[in-house]
């Protein structure tokens, strides 16, 4: 840390006050940030979040359960699957039937979030090191993700939002060959890591920007409120998947790679190493992933078959009575929480007993994340920003939801 | 699992702990809000919750008390966890601020503020963070229309913008 020297009095200077963003090269998402400047030492930092705010929870409680899933896409937009899949748990829970869903579906939903997850750390990755000027190892990670994203595409039918799961299952089964596909994505994945690992994790330019810098303590971190790779990689081991399975996570061999210093390059390689592990899963789950239906068996969750429908009067009450007033959940409260790729994401929901839910709040793992952020970059220089900001992985979409 | 957190506090705070309920699995207290702070200090110091997770309001309009606040605590070295709820009523909806015990809940409570007008006694800087100064109203309330909108703000004048 540069301290003011005794001159600067005698050169009567004045701190220099800059906003960086909302709309900033650096400031991907859009946050704005009031930076105090003493030459180029930060003095004072002030977050101002909220521009990306569309009020995800007021529309939830003017919607309908299932409706609310297209809105869980846009919160982490780069991990839209975990998202929907959080959603999906917590009503679940609270409508009683998380026993009864099918375990094709289930394991569906836990590969699927895997992938997501490394589409998440590449994408994030990827910007760290553009930020910090590796526009090579950028282009690697992107085309690694590109992998990922055609797993996604072809089995959800989007690139980016997907609206994947329903109550009680998901909307598509997987095709044919998905297995293949995941593990030629994976085979490509391995050798992009492995290229990258060579590009950046000893480049000296990379280290002179990220070891040391950012630092925060275990003690701080957990005061914030801290999860994810940003808490692990200060020494903590917590991992939702391992300290509070969901899925099918409790008979995975995995393990949580933990950092030690909790500086910026602990955060890089957290989840450098968290990837692999990602892999691990995949290649364990992919095998065991069994057949059978992906929708749960009850004519109150499940959409007839078009062929009831058409053909019996039953069917077209049912139909109608799905799409015009959606499921009924009953009164009660539930936290539901799951490990999504920036630390644990929750969802709070209260229901009325209903077809909307009475209030959905979600737990924003960025959110404590950021709040954090003036404390670890006061006393350093204002271009320590830039990759502090970049492992910190804020999205705008769940941060100001 | 954290049944013996509920049990503890009860027999500790009496009457102050006014409802406990562990629906799904999450252990749920609901305490009075003369002793919140009292509570979570004790949970804190005692009990071992180091983390707050998460905090947020919710409105329960046609009952009486109509707000609630909803502390979600993690206890990293024992893994339990627990769920604290405190009644607000509308005329007067204070409640006492975390920031001494958890730094975390700065931001929280000011999501909070802004969207519930919830006041936080002894919050540092309780300002709106999502929404601007000048937003009329507390969105997330449920008399606040979910189609209404916001005054347009006169421009700054062209020195001052």
């Amino acid at each position: 840390m540069i301290k003011l020297s005794d001159t600067t009095k005698d050169l009567h200077t004045r701190y220099l006050t800059v906003m960086m963003g909302p709309s900033h090269p650096a400031m991907h998402g859009t946050v704005k940030m009031d930076v105090v400047l003493d030459g180029e030492t930060l003095i004072d930092l002030d977050i101002d979040p909220g521009y990306l705010h569309r009020g995800f929870e007021k529309e939830c409680e003017d919607h309908r359960w299932n409706q609310v899933v297209a809105y869980t896409d846009r919160l982490n937009y780069v991990s839209s699957i975990i998202n929907n899949v959080a959603y999906i748990m917590a009503v679940e829970k609270l409508a009683g039937i998380d026993k009864k869903v099918p375990e094709r579906a289930l394991w569906l939903r836990m590969i699927l979030s895997e992938v997501s997850r490394l589409t998440d750390h590449l994408t994030c990755l990827a910007a760290m090191c553009m930020e910090v000027g590796g526009f090579s190892a950028f282009l690697y990670f992107v085309k690694a993700r590109e992998y990922f994203y055609e797993v996604l595409e072809n089995v959800t039918g989007a690139r980016v939002t997907y609206s994947w799961t329903r109550v009680g299952g998901v909307r598509w089964d997987a095709p044919e060959g998905t297995q293949n596909q995941i593990l030629q994505a994976i085979k490509g994945a391995r050798q992009v890591l492995k290229d990258v690992h060579g590009l950046i994790s000893k480049n000296r330019v990379f280290l002179e920007r990220t070891v040391k810098v950012g630092l925060i303590s275990k003690e701080d971190a957990i005061a914030y409120g801290i999860t994810g790779p940003f808490l692990r990689s200060t020494g903590v081991n917590y991992d939702v998947r391992k300290a509070h399975p969901y899925l099918f996570y409790n008979e995975m061999n995995f393990e949580v790679p933990l950092g030690v210093n909790g500086d910026n390059y602990d955060r890089y390689y957290v989840r450098m190493l968290e990837m692999e592990q990602s892999m691990r899963i995949l290649e364990q789950a992919l095998p065991r992933l069994p057949k059978g239906p992906v929708m749960i068996d009850d004519p109150k969750f499940k959409l007839p078959e078009k062929e009831n429908v058409y053909n019996s009067i039953e069917g077209v009450i049912n139909h109608v009575k799905l799409i015009f007033e959606d499921i009924y959940v009953p009164a009660g409260e539930v936290y539901s929480f799951v490990e999504s790729p920036n630390g644990e994401l929750g969802f709070y929901i209260v229901s009325k007993g209903g077809n909307k839910p009475w209030k959905c709040r979600v737990h924003p793992p960025c959110f404590p994340i950021m709040q954090s952020l003036p404390e670890i970059l006061k006393g350093l220089m204002i271009a320590d920003i830039i990759p502090t900001f970049g492992g910190v992985n804020m999205i705008g979409g769940e941060m100001d939801r | 699992m954290s049944q013996a957190v509920l049990d503890k506090l009860k027999q500790r705070f009496g009457e102050a702990v006014l409802e406990t309920h562990n629906q799904f699995g999450n252990e749920t207290a609901l305490v009075k809000r003369e002793s919140i702070l009292e509570v979570m200090q004790f949970l804190k110091d005692e009990a071992g919750f180091e983390m707050l997770i998460d905090l947020g309001g919710v409105d329960h309009l046609p009952e009486k008390p109509r707000f609630e606040v909803v502390y979600h605590l993690k206890s990293l070295s024992r893994g339990y966890r627990v769920r604290i709820k405190v009644r607000l009523p509308e005329e007067d909806p204070v409640v006492d601020s975390m920031v001494p015990v958890w730094k975390g809940a700065n931001w929280f409570e000011r999501e909070c503020f802004e969207f519930y007008g919830i006041k936080f006694k002894g919050h540092p800087d309780l300002r709106t963070l999502l929404l601007y100064p000048e937003f009329e109203g507390y969105p997330l309330r449920k008399d606040y229309p979910h189609k209404k909108r916001q005054p347009r703000l006169p421009l700054l004048k062209p020195e001052t913008r």
